[in-house]
């Protein structure tokens, strides 16, 4: 049986369909998930997809904690359940108190979308056991609000405890702190991600096929892992 | 509980029982009828003496307070083309015969069948005006009205692009305008989740007081979901959907888009509607999920002239009368009075026709995607009695509305405007391009490749395209800086389609006919550059004020030479706007048809991209130049960079050649001869070379053919701007069957040079060399000067 990777729909959610895609080309089974809807239908891992939830009003991601769904996710998560947080999914990782730290306004205040190098600085997290340490990566950036901020103890802890998932290279799009990408929790099962691997996953739409390695990292992680 | 579902409708309810909230009693149909002689300010919303006199035929008696804000928005320009209808026709009768369109011009959209399963629609829309008083909100809401247009036919929004014209670039109210209207656009299409895959931005001192904001949308739907606007069925009930209505926007169409700007036109802001991308998103899923489960017998998008012409649009389409309480259309504002709830142009709200025994699946659907949905109306048939036929509309128990819905629709005015042709174009004409100094040596045509790639008109649009998301719904094949954007409309067949929007306001300027029929000619040949073959047109024709004979002229010519080059073709205009009024004090705008062409591709997997490919080791590509390059200088980017220069005839246009050239393409890229292919345009050689080279970092070596060799020839070679021509990569190995090719299709063919990866350069062989990186830099450094007010982070190369 395949592994089942529930994506939660919510209120302005875009990206959903994108990464259903992408988990379907992994060879996963993708379950949509409703933000209204409490329960995860039996998923072995979660996609929280990009977007503006709830039009971003407020702060992003601020409002789509409260919902039903997350709830249950929340509480999954902190029992090993994997979460990717992508884009708008990081910003309500990071609102829910699952991930340290906020995303905040591009210092150059403007919406960018490029194509983004990266370098994969963990690859012990439930996402990216398939890339090879130090590994360089071409994905989509595109957010408005994407420069990751943290108190400097919280951003030394995670230099020190290899909880950032991955930087940015050869420019950092938003001014993150330490071009911060991407980062993890203790456990290594969530792990929330500025830029888009769910657009990265296709030759024909994508600037290479680098953000499978996120999908198919996580099948890896859910047959390795003891039933 | 939502406040909408304590909206009951009681189906067949023929009288509203009065409210017991006590309101300021309006202008009622009983007061009218019994105060003919009161004064009313027609005149301040629009109307001419005649026109106002007619109205009073039409009722037999003076129209209310409400029904004349209903005339006045709906006999306005934007909304019944009375001074462009008489030549618009054209689109209908010169137009070849297609089977695929599935709904034409006069609908909210075209709609065009792509496969079996499939129909594509898209239209052009222009948001000129707001735009211009509003920056930020005047383009966003032009993006959010043109997708709710290709939402009422039944399609999921897939793809935005833009149009758009300011000012001279370092003028410093384009420092205002570009910045907003940039940043509206990419919020609400990037909020919307709609991919932005393209468009054009253009400087030119005309649009100074006058920006051109033309958004176009592409949507998809299966062919037998397509919507229609009619309220069919008497006994059906109207059901208002989406954001609650408020006092933005009002006037919008009639004191905004029908008049010309003047010192005062700063006050007009509250006419700009303000968007809420989030809520339109809610939307589109609530239509899309109701239209599935076949909830809506008709639909129509509230848009300019908002609730009056939802109305009256449905009513008249199906011929019915409708019954509306006004009292239960949720308001921001509980102060709005019904002349301004008939007017408000609050956004993201479309108009339900649907049956009494759907009314629930509708109600329970709108709250599922958190989206307010009143009941306030039915549909009214012959057992109306003395109403049959009329569409009645009261508020708190007062009558004040009872007209015939197809007087606002079908019998507005419509003028035989006079035309004149503008008195200096003879002179105009006379003064041509090719008489001006140009540059004879290979220093000063190196310097003038630069000089042009550094140009406001011809620069690096990264600045501006990467505010948008070109990513999202993951199907976007091509985008910017593309000819064409290239979407895969179905993930199993690979079916795709590819569209194109532009135009040329000083082609339009010189000859307005020949200039329609090149913007034309350019939007087809971006969409057959790609691969794909050209199958529809939509159009959005911004012009100035149509009471000047001479613009009238110019606008009577353009349509003239787009319906003609439609008719060449063999390509129908399905659809689109006409945007008068472009124009300050005396001073109109260039004549700017913006045209935009749809081409089907079969297999996505085979389109062809505009960049030089990568190649390894010693392999290169041919370089060959499609078509044939005359000594066609006026009218161009380096008459206009150069020398400040406008004068003379545009380039020739050969429609039969631009055929040719596009068929041949498509089947050259169906066999695999195409590595890459490049529409010429403006700038010319000079310019697709320096894209085609930029785009992945590939050089080109390039030697004049015979007859460029001498003189300024080189000069003329690199920089003409002759039409229906294409600058192609084939690989080694295919250039024998490629000409070939070029031969049975007639396609003038000139093998000009290879493509070198490792050289880095571009090289004009007897004449120049220069550098990718000094390319890069002129072409990127222009923009990011011009509009950045922060350091921005550099740029990522590859590793």
């Amino acid at each position: 049986m395949t592994a089942r990777i529930g994506v939660v729909t919510f209120p302005g959610s875009l990206d959903d369909r994108d990464a259903a895609r992408a988990v379907r080309i992994a060879g996963a089974e993708a379950v949509s998930l409703w933000h209204d809807d409490p329960s995860l239908h039996g998923v072995d891992a979660v996609v929280l997809p990009g977007g503006f939830s709830y039009g971003d009003y407020l702060r992003c991601g601020a409002i789509a904690r409260f919902a039903p769904v997350m709830e249950t996710i929340a509480a999954g998560a902190r029992d090993g359940l994997p979460v990717l947080g992508i884009c708008n999914g990081f910003q309500i990782l990071c609102e829910a108190h699952l991930l340290p730290g906020a995303l905040t306004r591009n210092a150059h205040l403007h919406f960018r979308n490029r194509d983004q190098w990266l370098r994969i600085e963990s690859v012990g997290t439930a996402w990216t056991n398939t890339y090879q340490p130090g590994q360089e990566i071409l994905i989509p950036v595109k957010n408005g609000e994407g420069r990751y901020v943290a108190d400097q103890r919280t951003l030394d802890e995670l230099e020190a405890t290899g909880r950032i998932v991955a930087r940015y290279v050869h420019g950092n799009p938003n001014g993150s702190q330490r071009d911060i990408a991407g980062i993890t929790n203790e456990a290594g099962n969530v792990v929330g991600l500025m830029p888009h691997p769910e657009h990265a996953v296709e030759a024909l739409t994508g600037p290479s096929l680098d953000g499978l390695g996120f999908f198919t990292s996580i099948l890896k992680h859910l047959v390795g892992a003891p039933v | 509980m939502t406040e909408w579902s304590r909206a009951t409708v009681r189906p067949g309810l023929g009288l509203a029982a009065p409210s017991e909230t006590p309101v300021n009693v309006p202008d009622t149909v009983a007061h009218a009828a019994v105060t003919p002689g009161e004064l009313q300010p027609y005149a301040e919303l629009g109307l001419r003496d005649d026109e106002y006199e007619r109205i009073r035929q039409v009722l037999g008696r003076r129209p209310t307070q409400s029904e004349l804000a209903m005339y006045s928005i709906m006999w306005s320009e934007h909304c019944s083309y009375k001074s462009s209808k008489v030549h618009l026709r054209q689109f209908a009768e010169k137009a070849p015969r297609s089977s695929r369109l599935l709904a034409g011009i006069g609908e909210n959209a075209g709609v065009v069948q792509v496969s079996d399963r499939l129909a594509v629609t898209f239209k052009v829309e222009s948001h000129n005006h707001p735009s211009f008083v509003e920056p930020h909100q005047g383009a966003a809401t032009g993006v959010g009205g043109i997708v709710r247009d290709i939402l009422a036919m039944g399609a999921r929004p897939v793809a935005v692009m833009d149009s758009l014209r300011f000012g001279a670039a370092d003028h410093p109210d384009t420092a205002r305008v570009l910045p907003g209207v940039v940043a509206g656009i990419g919020t609400y299409g990037n909020c919307l989740g709609l991919p932005n895959i393209g468009g054009e931005v253009v400087f030119d001192p005309c649009y100074q007081g006058n920006p051109l904001v033309n958004a176009l949308c592409l949507g998809v739907l299966p062919v037998d979901r397509l919507q229609n606007k009619a309220a069919a069925g008497p006994g059906n009930v109207v059901v208002l959907l989406g954001a609650k209505t408020g006092r933005d926007g009002i006037g919008g169409v009639s004191v905004l888009a029908s008049a010309t700007f003047d010192d005062t036109s700063a006050q007009r802001r509250p006419s700009v509607q303000v968007g809420d991308p989030f809520m339109e998103k809610l939307l589109v899923e609530a239509c899309l999920e109701m239209y599935d489960a076949q909830l809506v017998v008709g639909i129509q998008d509230l848009g300019g002239a908002g609730l009056t012409c939802a109305l009256t649009e449905t009513a008249a389409a199906a011929g019915t009368g409708m019954r509306v309480w006004l009292e239960r259309v949720p308001l921001r504002e509980p102060s709005m009075e019904p002349h301004e709830i008939l007017a408000s142009e609050s956004q993201e709200r479309m108009l339900l026709i649907v049956a009494p025994d759907k009314l629930d699946a509708v109600m329970k659907t709108a709250e599922k995607w958190g989206v307010p949905a009143s009941a306030i109306g039915e549909v009214t048939g012959p057992e109306a009695g003395a109403a049959a036929g009329r569409l009645v509309i009261t508020w708190y128990g007062h009558t004040v509305v009872d007209v015939p819905p197809g007087s606002l629709v079908d019998d507005g005015p419509v003028y035989a405007r006079p035309m004149r042709e503008p008195a200096d174009l003879i002179l105009l004409q006379a003064d041509r391009a090719e008489t001006l100094a140009r540059p004879a040596t290979p220093e000063a045509l190196r310097e003038t490749v630069l000089r042009m790639i550094a140009s406001p008109n011809l620069c690096d649009r990264t600045w501006i395209t990467e505010q948008y998301d070109r990513y999202v719904l993951g199907n976007t094949v091509l985008a910017q800086p593309e000819d064409a954007g290239v979407v895969r409309i179905d993930e199993e067949t690979g079916l795709g389609v590819a569209i194109s929007v532009d135009g040329n306001g000083r082609y339009t300027r010189l000859d307005p006919y020949h200039g329609a029929k090149l913007a034309l000619a350019e939007a087809y040949r971006n969409v057959a550059v790609t691969g794909a073959r050209p199958v529809a047109v939509t159009d959005c024709l911004n012009f100035g004020s149509p009471e000047d004979p001479a613009v009238m002229w110019q606008f009577a010519e353009a349509v003239r030479g787009l319906a003609d080059g439609c008719a060449e073709l063999g390509i129908p205009v399905t659809g689109g706007n006409v945007s008068f009024y472009n124009q300050t004090g005396a001073a109109a705008i260039h004549p700017t048809p913006v045209v935009g062409v749809l081409g089907v591709l079969d297999d996505v997997t085979q389109r062809v991209p505009m960049g030089f490919a990568r190649t390894t080791g010693a392999d290169h590509d041919l370089i060959f130049l499609l078509g044939e390059t005359r000594v066609e200088l006026s009218g161009s980017e380096w008459a206009w960079v150069v020398h400040g220069h406008l004068g003379g005839v545009p380039p020739r246009v050969d429609l039969a050649a631009e055929r040719a050239l596009a068929e041949l393409i498509a089947d050259a890229a169906r066999v695999g001869h195409l590595r890459s292919a490049h529409d010429l345009s403006d700038g010319g050689l000079a310019q697709a070379l320096v894209e085609s080279i930029l785009r992945y970092g590939v050089g080109a070596r390039i030697a004049l053919p015979e007859g460029f060799t001498t003189g300024s020839m080189p000069f003329v070679f690199l920089f003409s701007e002759s039409a229906a021509r294409a600058l192609v990569t084939v690989p080694r190995g295919h250039e024998k069957a490629f000409t070939a090719l070029c031969v049975e299709r007639g396609v003038p063919w000139t093998l000009i040079g290879v493509t070198d990866a490792a050289g880095g350069v571009l090289e004009v062989r007897g004449q120049f060399t220069i550098g990718l990186d000094e390319l890069r830099a002129a072409y990127r450094g222009t923009l990011p000067a011009l509009f950045d007010t922060t350091t921005p982070p550099s740029v990522a190369p590859a590793p």
